[in-house]
């Protein structure tokens, strides 16, 4: 041990522990949702398809309202025209411009899937909340009645309301509710049971804190990420069944149009016109995609678990 | 077992039962004439009222009408005349139901075996692939599909008939068509499952073991990733049979789902809801059989069940 | 005298590589088993005990994990750090068995027992003979025996869901002793476990390890059990051994301030109400960054200047009772360390 040997006598005086040191805090506390939103922003994908879908929306607004076609103008004189700077996506079989109907159909079909999908979050809530938050008899009847309307395939039911309400806007706005709000009420209620179990209840309770205070407080912050990452992903899923149901013909009825009714009419076209499929397919298939890989990011963005991780 | 199969065979049955007095009830608050239509003849309207009675009270109509489906009656077309659902579901059913198979045995298939080259090799060319691939699908609807494949492969470079059911070449895009969105739904369960269950401690006592890296994929890793996939079948057989209705129109397949569409569009109501009520019947039947199939396959579910 | 030395396990570091940095779990730890002892490895949790353990069979995942350049470990005198993972798998199982910690999760739920058992002795074992199906089956019944279960053929067919915890850890044991190792590392195996179930698998341990002279590397938090089962201890702390001895050394002649810690915070019910259990105030350090100095000195209320700069040696105390602790230099002021163990050792 030679090397010791330098050591000073002093060095072997006693200072003792130092724990302050070790537990100082190194990161500055964010709140969830900002912490949520920094790495939403910071996730490339998500932040592209939030762009893109944000175009949508401001196209789907602004285009009708200053074109100089109308979405159901006939004109007999121009019928499947190709893309030119008349016409920016061409014309259909009937000679109806289809960048103003491509846009009149993102209005209704977004139009639909936001809405349904809101009322879809709003009502499941309402309902798996109640169920879990007061348990007992409520639950339960509330519980057999949606295992059973669960079990009825939600296609069927779907195609049910619609053969009895007619096709058209509302209708379908219903007939999605219809079966949407079941699948939100049985997270809803598993969630708010996992938590009115856990400790912080718990100790609000014994407080003497009010339900409403309760579930104000601190069950629908808990709650309110999974409720809102499940109505993006309920979006493209409602965009795709209006697409479907307006393809088999129980959807929206014409003269209105959607991006359901235009991949329908161009289909018919698609051996000698494709594009009048491919267009509508394209807007279609890329809102799904953005929305879907949305979805993905605020799922990962406002996972708890994630938190403080880039 | 038997106590798990038996609470699933009653839950069906309820279901079943909901199901049909639902479409009654229905059929009765529709508003107007509903059955009525140009081409009704006497005739047709002579059978539509054998079958829902419409002279009789409400409950006399409920209980022929259950009985009617009982005994296998699904009602009658109110445009054609002759035209029973039973007949349409006889000469349809066949061809959708083929369909429908091999695009669960394409989808399901390939769909585990993309999610296990994935997870295999995480992080690398062939998962991306994977990858965009999965996503690409999830977002591509069936009927867009169907139409994009019919026009490459069948009008664009002319490889694969268009139309119709004939043989084994007709099956491929119809089959890819309708199985696609479920593959890619599948790979992506697949390849989350096998990363899940390579974290698990089992892994690592097989290794501990001294056993092959393809052993432990084999008979450990890819043995407990499947069971997730089992829990989606039900809704795959739903997505799948959706998918039948759009790509047997635009292939001009005489299965169901092409005379579905056609009955929905000519507004003839009573094929309809019988047909409804044929699907209905047959999704409720098959959530039981993969019910009971989870059942075999994961024993722990019987436990957590029977308690 | 001298007993055959099996492992020799010299400069053993290992780090992973992670998003925040590389995190040095175990420091140049070198230690020796011999044939047929039990030597205890006791610390806190994230102290560097498992990846010690695991890195014996090469068990941690590389990468990201990986071996420092120096790095040593010697089975029966061939090294370990440079094998194959093919050369390693006739080595695991066969020649060195692993018990892990929470046998809820470490038996795969879909397969049964007896093949879980079996799987150790199929194919490959090179050097030895191949078993047919039906030996091996007779070999894991007669194991399953062994290790205290009953009604064996039924349980050979079962599913891990249907044993107890008490059951599954057996059935663990099992999988670690059916190919006749001669060294066996158990990490936390009683962890998990209600204490009466603990002291039966405590209780088979040993008498398994009487029976085929095995040796055993026993990894726990727990220093009661390291004293029921023990011949020799090793306390580890953030990565480092930092005191090792027989277990008498450890218990009554403890010099490391950091077991002085762990002595203390166990609750004893034969000592003194009056005396309060005095838990050791902190956190283990961040081994993103490792401390320069002794990795204790933060916590360590009689630590001294040099603690916080400068790495402590080996200090010997006595024939195999060695402590990496500046309080054991000559120039250190006396400090009189006691436990409540060694104030009734003395009396």
């Amino acid at each position: 041990m030679a090397e010791l040997k330098h050591e000073k006598n002093d060095d072997f005086e006693i200072v003792g522990k130092n724990i302050t040191q070790m537990e100082s805090i190194t990161r500055p506390s964010l709140s969830y949702w900002r912490d949520a939103w920094r790495r939403l922003m910071l996730n490339k994908i998500a932040f592209a398809s939030m762009i893109l879908i944000g175009i949508y929306i401001l196209l789907a607004v602004f285009v009708p309202l200053f074109s100089k076609y109308g979405y159901a103008d006939v004109d007999s004189e121009k019928m499947n025209l190709f893309i030119s700077s008349q016409h920016w996506f061409g014309t259909d079989s009937i000679g109806r411009d289809l960048w103003v109907r491509v846009w009149r159909g993102a209005r209704v079909s977004l139009g639909i899937g936001f809405i349904s999908a809101v009322l879809n979050a709003v009502i499941g809530s309402l309902v798996g909340g109640v169920s879990g938050f007061y348990g007992g008899r409520v639950d339960m009847v509330i519980m057999r009645i949606i295992d059973v309307l669960y079990g009825i395939p939600a296609l069927i039911v779907t195609i049910l309301v619609m053969v009895v309400l007619g096709s058209g806007i509302n209708s379908l706005i219903i007939a999605l509710i219809i079966v949407g709000w079941i699948g939100t009420a049985r997270f809803v209620r598993g969630e708010v049971m996992r938590l009115k179990d856990s400790d912080f209840i718990a100790a609000a309770k014994i407080l003497g804190v009010k339900d409403f205070q309760i579930i104000v407080r601190h069950i629908l912050p808990n709650v309110l990420g999974l409720i809102i990452t499940n109505l993006m992903m309920a979006v493209p899923n409602a965009i795709f069944r209006e697409a479907f149901l307006s393809y088999i013909g129980l959807g929206i009825a014409p003269p209105e149009c959607s991006w359901g009714i235009l991949a329908k009419e161009g289909a018919k076209m698609l051996r000698v016109y494709p594009y009048q499929l491919f267009i509508p397919a394209f807007f279609i298939c890329s809102t799904m995609l953005a929305m879907n890989l949305f979805g993905d990011g605020l799922r990962d963005a406002l996972d708890p678990k994630l938190r403080g991780t880039e | 077992m038997a106590k798990y199969i038996l609470k699933r065979v009653l839950i069906s049955i309820v279901t079943l039962w909901v199901l049909v007095t639902v479409v009654f009830i229905l059929v009765r608050c529709m508003p107007g004439e509903p059955f009525q239509g140009e081409k009704m003849t006497p005739e047709i309207k002579a059978n539509l009222e054998a079958y829902y009675g419409f002279d009789k009270s409400l409950p006399e109509q409920y209980i022929m009408y259950v009985r009617n489906l009982l005994s296998g009656d699904f009602g009658y077309s109110m445009k054609y005349l002759n035209q029973s659902v039973n007949k349409i579901i006889a000469q349809s059913f066949p061809y959708s139901f083929d369909l429908g198979i091999r695009a669960i045995v394409f989808s399901v298939s390939f769909g585990i075996i993309f999610g296990i080259i994935a997870a295999l090799n995480r992080g690398k060319k062939l998962d991306y692939l994977c990858v965009v691939i999965a996503i690409l699908g999830t977002s591509i609807p069936d009927f867009i599909m169907g139409a994009i494949l019919q026009y490459l492969f069948g009008i664009k470079w002319g490889l694969l008939p268009v139309a119709q059911y004939l043989g084994f070449r007709y099956t491929i895009l119809p089959a890819v068509g309708v199985g696609f969105y479920t593959l890619a739904m599948v790979s992506r369960l697949m390849r989350a499952s096998m990363l899940e269950v390579v974290q698990q401690d089992y892994i690592k006592t097989a290794k501990a073991k001294g056993l092959s890296k393809a052993e432990i994929v084999c008979s450990h890793q890819i043995r407990n990733a499947i069971t997730p996939v089992v829990t989606v079948l039900g809704p795959v057989v739903a997505s799948i049979l959706c998918g039948t209705f759009v790509i047997e129109s635009i292939f001009a397949i005489p299965g169901m789902g092409k005379y579905y569409v056609e009955s929905v569009q000519n507004l003839d109501y009573s094929l309809v809801l019988g047909m409804t009520v044929f699907y209905g019947s047959f999704l409720i039947l098959s959530n039981l059989v993969v019910d009971i199939l989870y059942g075999v396959i994961d024993p722990r579910i019987r436990l957590q069940e029977s308690r | 005298m001298k007993r055959e030395k099996i492992l020799e396990v010299k400069d053993l570091e290992f780090s992973f590589r992670t998003y925040g940095g590389v995190v040095k779990s175990v420091r140049n730890v070198s230690f020796d088993i011999y044939a047929g002892e039990t030597v205890g490895i006791v610390g806190e949790s994230g102290c560097g005990k498992s990846v010690t353990a695991q890195s014996i069979l090469k068990l941690n995942p590389e990468p990201p994990g990986f071996f420092g350049e120096k790095s040593s470990i010697k089975f029966k005198g061939s090294e370990i750090v440079t094998k194959t993972e093919k050369e390693m798998r006739v080595i695991r199982g066969k020649d060195i068995g692993f018990i892990f910690q929470d046998p809820m999760t470490s038996l795969n739920p879909t397969m049964r027992i007896g093949r879980q058992i079996g799987e150790v002795l199929k194919g490959r074992m090179e050097g030895r003979e191949n078993l047919s199906r039906a030996q091996i089956k007779e070999r894991v019944l007669e194991i399953l025996k062994m290790v205290g279960i009953t009604d064996v053929e039924k349980r050979y067919k079962q599913y891990p869901y249907e044993l107890s915890g008490g059951m599954k850890q057996r059935v663990m044991i099992a999988i670690a002793l059916v190919g006749n190792p001669s060294l066996i590392i158990a990490d936390e195996p009683t962890t998990s476990l209600d204490v009466t179930i603990e002291a039966q698998i405590l209780e088979l341990l040993k008498d398994l390890q009487e029976r085929f002279h095995t040796a055993i590397i026993f990894i726990t938090h727990d220093l009661g059990v390291i004293a029921k089962l023990c011949d020799r201890v090793m306390v580890m702390y953030g990565g480092k051994i930092v005191e090792k001895g027989s277990v008498e050394d450890i218990y009554y002649q403890t010099r490391h301030p950091y077991t002085v810690g762990l002595m203390n915070s166990i609750a004893r019910l034969d000592l003194d109400k009056s005396v309060d259990l005095k838990p050791i105030e902190g956190t283990p350090p961040d081994l993103f960054s490792p401390p320069v100095g002794c990795p204790f000195a933060m916590r360590c209320e009689h630590a001294m200047k040099i603690c916080y700069r400068k790495l402590p040696d080996y200090f010997d105390i006595s024939d195999g009772h060695q402590c990496m602790c500046w309080l054991q230099d000559e120039r250190a002021p006396r400090i009189k360390l006691h436990t409540q163990l060694m104030d009734k050792g003395e009396e």
